[in-house]
């Protein structure tokens, strides 16, 4: 775009708008230069800031109109590049659309702008009874809308599924800039479930300005344990047993010694000495139900070696044992200068194998791999820590990141649980699909948006540019470091 | 006759596509390494084994009184996509069958050539007990399936409110049952989807784990599409592991006027608010009688037990606590020929849709009976094929504006011929255009289950 364009475009949107709604400062544009994978860095060349849906279907309007690319950003939370400017393009930022506008308990449903933080709707729920079940570990900080792009899960999506198994209704701007109502409050809506399609299309089929989500029920009685094992072959075989005893858990979380040492490092959470692997399972439901299952639990753990079961007694242990693990991503940056969050599934029962495969593949390269993870549902998330400043080692890192998503897609996995494909990953999509389902994928795509406007680049792989090297950060995570947010 | 001509001609050439011969099934579980697959499950194709892959229509090869003219029966997804690239090339507007329970559903396809019949697409092609997930052909019947998961304590936790529907039936209509309130509806057990693309090209969505966000989910895309999107030949679900307990606590309401509705209100909002974690929640209102509400409450025997108690003291006195299901669970008020409707709306507007039907039933002379899921909002209200087809269209259209009234629509799954003539089955519908734009996408030439589906898609 020339900068004739962008004058123009900000002219008209300057127009419709109030000043301090269209940034095009160069100074300014820069706080928007990436969201939570910082090693991706692309000014936009225009930020608007809309008010409203309206506003929003104005912005995309005026795009569509200069033939220019557009990407939508909530919190800047992602961890794959998903809101990644494009530097030809506008950044259309949904956090002023922050209001709660209706909360029904009785119906089971909240509708909430896409700018509204995650824990806020169950916040808002909680008084009378009900929360917001889809739990990403930067739920204090993500948005509602972003959480929508990515599917976003989190530590308790186990029991209780995804984002898009709890968004019933959608009002969205499609890239062509109409404002359409997609789902609603009833279940079943008929026709095509474009809710379904939409949720986890990270931008690319339009922009969600209004989510009508349901709310659950907040459970009688919750019950979290943390056990610690000699190694995480225990661990992964105690998991199963759980699993293949019919129980399903709230939450069956694992980490690793080096993550263990990392938390530790970090957040002083005192897991039991000697630790290779410890376990954090929670239950909730019915107090008897989970009474009778918490001690087949806590057999379970000791039956496959555990050394030591700590039940939380109380709200503030429980938070502790949370603690460590939800700082764990973050704490790798007290043992490791640089390090690739990566984000990766496989089938439960592979766990032992698929950890010890990493590990050999991690000694091979001369990298470390702490393992930081929702062992419930095999959603694996391997921390690759190296040192940039040792010749050869980052490339190494890289190496083993993809590696470890080969592996994942060997045994019959994913190459993203959680996080997205954003940027970052679009280049190991086709190690998961053929070109026939990609091209299948495109057909929606090109449904949706056919000038391939909405955030362009993203999910499908596209010719890389020099240089760039997927998921390695530096230091702090950017929100982390504005004080923002303590875990992502 | 040229039409015979036309038929043989095409018939021969759908053969040559096909090969042939049927194939056996084919191997599960890949390359990959994991639990080995599991056998094919027997069953009677409808041809017969060993028959003709495609063979001329014969009288029952009807859908929505339209008549087919070829039927195919193809064993793999592979010879599913020759047939679909040899029917692209043909022209032929091709609807897919399973066992046909849902085969009067929907709109009469506007053109109907080759019928593609999944009987012999059967059987489990992986079942990881321990990572509870099964892949499944589309053929398979749901009752089938239940008999291969039950020995590991294990279920598709779908109902079945037409027994020998099959899984890619279940999941072109979204077909649900009670415990929808707890497990979801199949959109929500569904991660993995294998289609054959009108133009035969198989696309391959989703996977074999529960948490996945790579690519579009189109699996959810092709969920409740009624066919018209692709052939549905694979999926994957995620499993449950069977309750060891289950309990029915059942109450019934006999005030049939505003005194009965507004007490089933409150007894669904009780549940809603208590710890009970219901598995379903369900009423029946036969037109003659009062209602039903009925809890399926499920888990551990201890667990059960003291949930059903809990349930009975919050019911009061007249309930009934039951280790089996009442003779209405999980089917529809209605049979076949008769017209079915689909009433959606937010929990709090269940007792209004109850008061809709009966008042519509009362002010145009004609039995409505009720039931449905009531912890979920979705309920489902029936008239017998021999009622006044001007009536039931009239109070079709009061039901549709009851349901939008509470957030929801009515839509008519089935109905006899003079009553489709009088209404329209699905109503109005939200983002309709956009849904027209990926039909056009995946379909360009309107030959999958043509007219079938909302705005006559």
């Amino acid at each position: 775009m020339s900068e004739v364009e962008i004058g123009r475009l900000a002219g008209v949107l300057r127009a419709a708008l109030a000043a301090e709604q269209v940034i095009d400062d160069r100074a300014r544009l820069r706080t928007y230069e990436c969201d939570g994978l910082a090693q991706y860095r692309v000014v936009p060349a225009l930020v608007v800031l809309p008010h409203t849906a309206q506003e929003c279907a104005l912005v995309v309007r005026a795009c569509v109109a200069e033939n220019v690319p557009f990407v939508a950003r909530g919190s800047g939370t992602g961890l794959s590049g998903g809101a990644l400017p494009h530097a030809d393009g506008v950044l259309i930022v949904t956090s002023r659309l922050r209001a709660i506008t209706e909360l029904a308990p009785d119906d089971e449903r909240a509708v909430v702008e896409p700018g509204v933080i995650n824990l806020a709707v169950t916040r808002a729920a909680a008084p009378h009874g009900y929360y917001y079940a889809p739990d990403p570990s930067s739920q204090q900080i993500c948005s509602i809308g972003g959480n929508v792009a990515e599917n976003s899960g989190g530590a308790h999506c186990l029991k209780y599924g995804f984002t898009t198994n709890h968004v019933l209704g959608l009002q969205v701007v499609t890239p062509d800039g109409d404002l359409v109502r997609l789902g609603g409050w009833a279940p079943d809506s008929p026709g095509y479930d474009l809710v379904g399609a939409f949720v986890g299309s990270e931008g690319t089929l339009g922009i969600a300005t209004e989510v009508t989500v349901r709310l659950v029920r907040a459970p009688e009685s919750v019950r979290t344990l943390l056990a610690a094992f000699p190694g995480t072959d225990a661990a992964g075989a105690a998991t199963s047993a759980i699993i293949a005893a019919g129980v399903v858990p709230a939450a069956v979380e694992m980490m690793d010694a080096l993550a263990i040492e990392a938390a530790e490092a970090a957040v002083h959470c005192g897991y039991p000495d000697g630790a290779g692997a410890v376990l954090i399972v929670e239950l909730d439901g019915p107090t008897a139900e989970v009474d009778a299952q918490f001690a087949e639990v806590e057999r379970l753990c000791r039956d496959n070696a555990a050394f030591e079961i700590r039940i939380a007694a109380d709200d503030a242990e429980r938070a502790l044992f949370w603690k460590g693990r939800k700082s764990a991503f973050a704490a790798v940056g007290r043992i490791s200068p640089d390090y690739i969050v990566q984000d990766g599934v496989i089938p439960r029962t592979a766990l032992p194998e698929v950890l010890r495969r990493i590990g050999e593949l991690a000694a091979e390269r001369g990298v470390r791999v702490a393992n930081v993870f929702h062992a419930g549902d095999g959603n694996l998330h391997p921390l690759v820590l190296f040192d940039d400043a040792i010749e050869g080692q980052a490339e190494r890192a890289e190496e083993l990141s993809g590696a470890i998503l080969d592996l994942c897609v060997a045994y019959g996995g994913s190459i993203t649980g959680e996080h997205g494909v954003g940027m970052d990953k679009a280049k190991y999509l086709p190690r998961m699909y053929t070109d026939d389902d990609l091209d299948t994928m495109q057909l929606l795509r090109c449904a949706f948006d056919p000038r391939a406007l909405a955030n362009p680049g993203k999910i499908f792989p596209t010719p890389r540019l020099c240089g760039e090297v997927p998921g390695r950060h530096k230091g702090a995570h950017p929100l982390q470091e504005a004080g923002l947010a303590e875990v992502f | 006759m040229p039409q015979l001509d036309t038929t043989t001609t095409q018939l021969d050439a759908l053969r040559a596509a096909a090969g042939g011969a049927v194939p056996g099934p084919a191997a599960g579980g890949g390359a990959v390494p994991g639990p080995a697959a599991v056998g094919a499950l027997p069953r009677q194709a409808a041809g017969g084994e060993g028959g003709e892959v495609v063979r001329p229509a014969g009288p029952g090869d009807v859908v929505g009184g339209v008549p087919a003219r070829l039927v195919a029966t193809p064993g793999s997804t592979e010879q599913a996509a020759a047939l679909l690239r040899a029917a692209a090339e043909l022209r032929l507007s091709v609807v897919a069958r399973g066992s046909g329970t849902r085969l009067d559903w929907g709109a009469p396809p506007r053109a109907l050539d080759l019928i593609l019949e999944t009987g012999r697409l059967s059987g489990v092609v992986e079942h990881a007990a321990g990572d509870l997930i099964v892949v499944v052909r589309a053929g398979t019947r749901l009752d089938e399936l239940r008999d291969v998961l039950a020995p590991a304590g294990q279920q598709l936790a779908l109902d079945d409110p037409l027994p020998g529907a099959t899984v890619g039936g279940a999941v072109s209509v979204n077909a649900s049952g009670p415990r929808r309130m707890l497990y979801g509806t199949v959109r929500d057990l569904l991660i993995g989807v294998t289609i054959v693309r009108a133009d035969g090209v198989v696309a391959h969505a989703g996977g074999k784990v529960v948490k996945n966000v790579a690519g579009y989910d189109l699996g959810k895309l092709v969920t409740g599409a009624y066919g018209t999107l692709g052939l549905i030949t694979e999926c994957a679900f995620r499993l449950h592991p069977v309750p060891t307990a289950r309990a029915y606590v059942g109450c019934r309401v006999p005030q049939v006027g505003v005194d009965g509705i507004g007490r089933v209100g409150r007894l669904v909002a009780t549940v809603l608010r208590a710890q009970l974690v219901p598995s379903a929640l369900e009423i029946a209102a036969p037109a003659d009688g009062g209602y039903e509400v009925v809890l399926l409450l499920e888990g551990t025997p201890a667990g059960v037990a003291g949930r059903a108690e809990a349930a009975r003291r919050l019911l009061r006195d007249d309930t009934v606590l039951s280790e089996r299901a009442p003779s209405w669970w999980a089917t529809y008020p209605w049979r076949a020929g008769d017209t079915g409707v689909k009433l959606t709306g937010v929990l709090s507007g269940v007792p209004d849709l109850l008061a809709a039907t009966r008042a519509a039933g009362d002010r145009h002379d004609t039995r409505v009976d009720v039931r449905g899921s009531a912890g979920t909002g979705v309920l489902y209200a029936g008239m017998a094929a021999a009622a006044d087809p001007d009536r039931v269209a009239r109070i079709v259209e009061e039901l549709r504006g009851a349901a939008h009234e509470v957030g929801g629509h009515a839509v008519v799954l089935t109905a006899p011929p003079p009553v489709r003539d009088r209404v329209d089955l699905w109503g109005p519908v939200e983002g309709l255009e956009l849904m027209r734009r990926v039909k056009a996408r995946f379909d360009p030439d309107a030959r999958l289950a043509p007219g079938r589906f909302v705005g006559g898609l």
